[in-house]
């Protein structure tokens, strides 16, 4: 049920075709199966698995590593404050704090209407933009606390769905390369096997 | 030379001031990420120019001219790239885009302003060594910057910059966007690989094996940041000459540099190297402006989260690595953040230490148990519950992360090492003593603010209390 659509299946291929190995559209695929439902989904990280050619496991390893990929549904839209050193300086605490109150739940949580996820992030390389947040990792920068209510307010209304797409939507950003003018990556036959400069064993030691 | 002398208030963060730009030059026009107007502006006239060169003639240049690394090592680029073997294929580039070191900045900007300038100075790179394949690797968080690299590769390709007989030549070569999903760990170099080859984002034990020998599918890879890219078409459009003339001689060019934190004026900016000071950049006119509400220094940190902090007494240093590295520190990834005489200081080194808690990679135990102790027992103190055992604990588990590297009055009862920076490890990458950083500094700096937070709890031993991960469902960086 969860597993990539056809559509999404064509895509995955395409990104595949772009590596000299399978594996390094792991990263890619997981962004298109958050895309596709929102959340990482088990039945996707199998379908990935199947794709690329490595185990489950492989998949769900690289995934768990990555602060991005939720293994849950979240909110339509994951708010994200930045609470590393410019903007815990100039009021990363109180925008926190202001957030909690005003959505009523605790950082990780989702409101009950499912629309908000409230997280903290470490540094969002915006520092001189202090204190910022991201909304699905659109920036909002030197955000004051009234500001911040004014922005739920505004994701609540509803007034922001052209400007912010849903959770989960990154992948969207596609590369075209045109047939005529890709070289291809090398064969994965020339990339396996020995580095070809290592000198053999026997030569070594002689 | 351009310059500009105007700010851009659409250009965030970004002030040009009155002084010479190699890789903001563009910075100045609303459309500056259009194939469009970067043709209008000497666009891809590098590349033109490289490729009517033998290959290892552009290598010889970006040699000659010794562009440093500005990522953070500052090692310089032309010696990075010649200790490819010679000869050897499939060779790869990858472009590390995935900057998050706390208060760096200028990556993002580079990306989301200027993309046609770092693919062209990809180009010129892949061109120079001979690549198979260029990888762009952006920061998973960073859309803008996507969408705009995307976009750009899209119009180079179409336009023949980029894929088959570039420009009517013989050079072909692929660049393909990759991007991450957040871990501040993969902006290592060999983590990026690891991570680019669909693996956790685990750094790589090096020596045996530098990337440059042994790298993305165990073949020769160049791994560049951004900046150092994006230097190239005006080093090979201008020339040697011309780029060595700007800056010092050690350190030629220019760098960008982001100030944030308590100044009047927090930005971005392009300051040429050698010659320019901490004190004209936080205090000058037009740069940051000094210190906000007229309040004074207290500290700086002069390189990004990892670079030991500075005071007013180290206002005077140049930027180039040589003497900021003979003062204790390091320039790092071009990052200053200021501390006003507001700030508190234990609470502030609680901030950085628990970024490097919370990014480890979990691999090596010293970073990730050790650094997180440090993060709790600094949340002790800072909550007003720590003693001054506490104190001692800090510098006993940071000496257990990097071994007699960072000299002060606690090491010294305790019979340690005090070697200058960079500090000895016990990890596979610099994250877990980067943890230990900020802690010794405020100790050394501020040790009265520790003394007055634990002055009330005496000297005995205390529980370590288990704390609950912030994130639970972020996963294992």
């Amino acid at each position: 049920m969860a597993r990539l659509t056809d559509a999404n299946v064509a895509l995955a291929n395409q990104i595949i075709s772009r590596y000299p190995r399978k594996r390094s559209a792991l990263i890619p695929l997981l962004h298109l199966s958050q895309e596709q439902n929102g959340y990482v989904t088990e039945d996707a990280m199998v379908h990935i698995a199947e794709l690329v050619d490595v185990t489950p496991a492989q998949v769900y390893g690289t995934a768990t590593f990555y602060e991005m990929f939720k293994f849950h549904p979240v909110g339509r839209y994951v708010v994200n404050i930045c609470g590393t050193m410019s903007c815990a300086l100039l009021g990363a605490g109180e925008l926190i704090d202001r957030a909690e109150e005003t959505l009523g739940v605790r950082v990780g949580g989702t409101t009950d209407d499912g629309l908000i996820t409230l997280e903290q992030a470490e540094c969002q390389a915006a520092c001189t933009e202090a204190p910022c947040l991201q909304v699905n990792y659109r920036f909002r920068y030197r955000v004051t606390p009234d500001e911040l209510d004014q922005l739920i307010a505004d994701l609540r209304a509803g007034t922001l769905a052209d400007e912010i797409p849903p959770h989960g939507s990154l992948a969207r950003v596609r590369q075209q390369i045109p047939a005529d003018r890709w070289v291809r990556p090398v064969a994965p036959e020339d990339v396996d096997g020995e580095p070809l400069w290592m000198p053999a064993p026997e030569e070594a030691s002689s | 030379m351009t310059t500009t002398g105007t700010t851009y208030p659409w250009a965030v963060g970004f002030v040009a001031g009155d002084r010479p730009q190699v890789v903001t030059e563009r910075f100045g026009y609303e459309d500056s990420f259009t194939l469009a107007r970067y043709e209008a502006t000497s666009g891809y006239e590098g590349l033109k120019a490289a490729v009517a060169k033998a290959p290892n003639e552009v290598h010889d240049d970006v040699r000659g001219a010794t562009v440093l690394g500005r990522g953070g090592a500052g090692f310089p680029a032309g010696i990075k790239w010649g200790l490819m073997p010679d000869g050897v294929t499939p060779r790869y580039l990858v472009v590390n885009g995935d900057e998050s070191e706390p208060g760096t900045y200028k990556d993002r900007l580079l990306m989301e302003r200027d993309p046609h300038q770092l693919i062209e100075g990809s180009l010129i790179c892949a061109y120079a060594m001979g690549l198979s394949q260029v990888f762009l690797y952006i920061r998973g968080e960073m859309p803008l910057a996507q969408e705009r690299v995307a976009t750009a590769l899209n119009e180079a390709y179409a336009a023949g910059y980029v894929g088959t007989n570039i420009l009517g030549t013989d050079f072909s070569v692929d660049v393909v966007l990759h991007w991450g999903a957040g871990a501040y760990v993969v902006g290592e170099e060999t983590a990026l690989i690891e991570s680019l080859e669909g693996g956790r984002g685990e750094p790589r034990l090096k020596p045996p094996y530098f990337p440059a020998a042994i790298g993305l599918y165990g073949k020769p890879t160049i791994v560049n940041n951004v900046e150092t890219l994006s230097n190239l078409p005006w080093l090979m459009r201008n020339g040697i000459e011309a780029y060595t003339a700007i800056g010092s001689e050690t350190s030629p060019g220019t760098r960008m540099l982001a100030v944030s934190g308590h100044v009047a004026r927090p930005g971005v900016f392009e300051i040429v190297n050698g010659t320019t000071t901490f004190r004209d950049v936080i205090f000058g006119d037009d740069f940051a402006g000094g210190i906000r509400d007229g309040n004074d220094l207290k500290a700086f940190v002069p390189g990004g989260g990892s670079a030991p902090w500075f005071t007013e007494d180290q206002l005077d240093l140049p930027f180039e690595a040589k003497p900021v590295g003979a003062a204790g520190s390091m320039l790092g990834s071009g990052a200053i953040m200021v501390m006003d005489d507001t700030t508190d200081v234990p609470a502030a080194a609680l901030t950085l230490c628990r970024f490097y808690a919370h990014e480890s990679c979990g691999q090596c135990t010293p970073c990730r148990e050790g650094a997180t102790w440090l993060e709790n027992i600094l949340r002790r103190i800072v909550d007003g519950h720590g003693t001054r055992r506490d104190l001692q604990m800090l510098v006993e588990a940071g000496s257990t992360i990097a071994p007699g590297a960072f000299p002060h009055a606690s090491s010294e009862r305790l019979g340690l090492d005090a070697n200058p920076f960079p500090y000895k490890m016990t990890t596979i990458c610099p994250i877990g003593p980067s943890a230990y950083v900020p802690v010794n500094s405020a100790l050394t700096l501020f040790p009265e603010e520790f003394e007055a937070r634990v002055a009330a709890n005496g000297d005995g031993p205390r529980p370590i209390p288990v704390t609950v991960a912030s994130n639970p469902a972020g996963g294992g960086s």
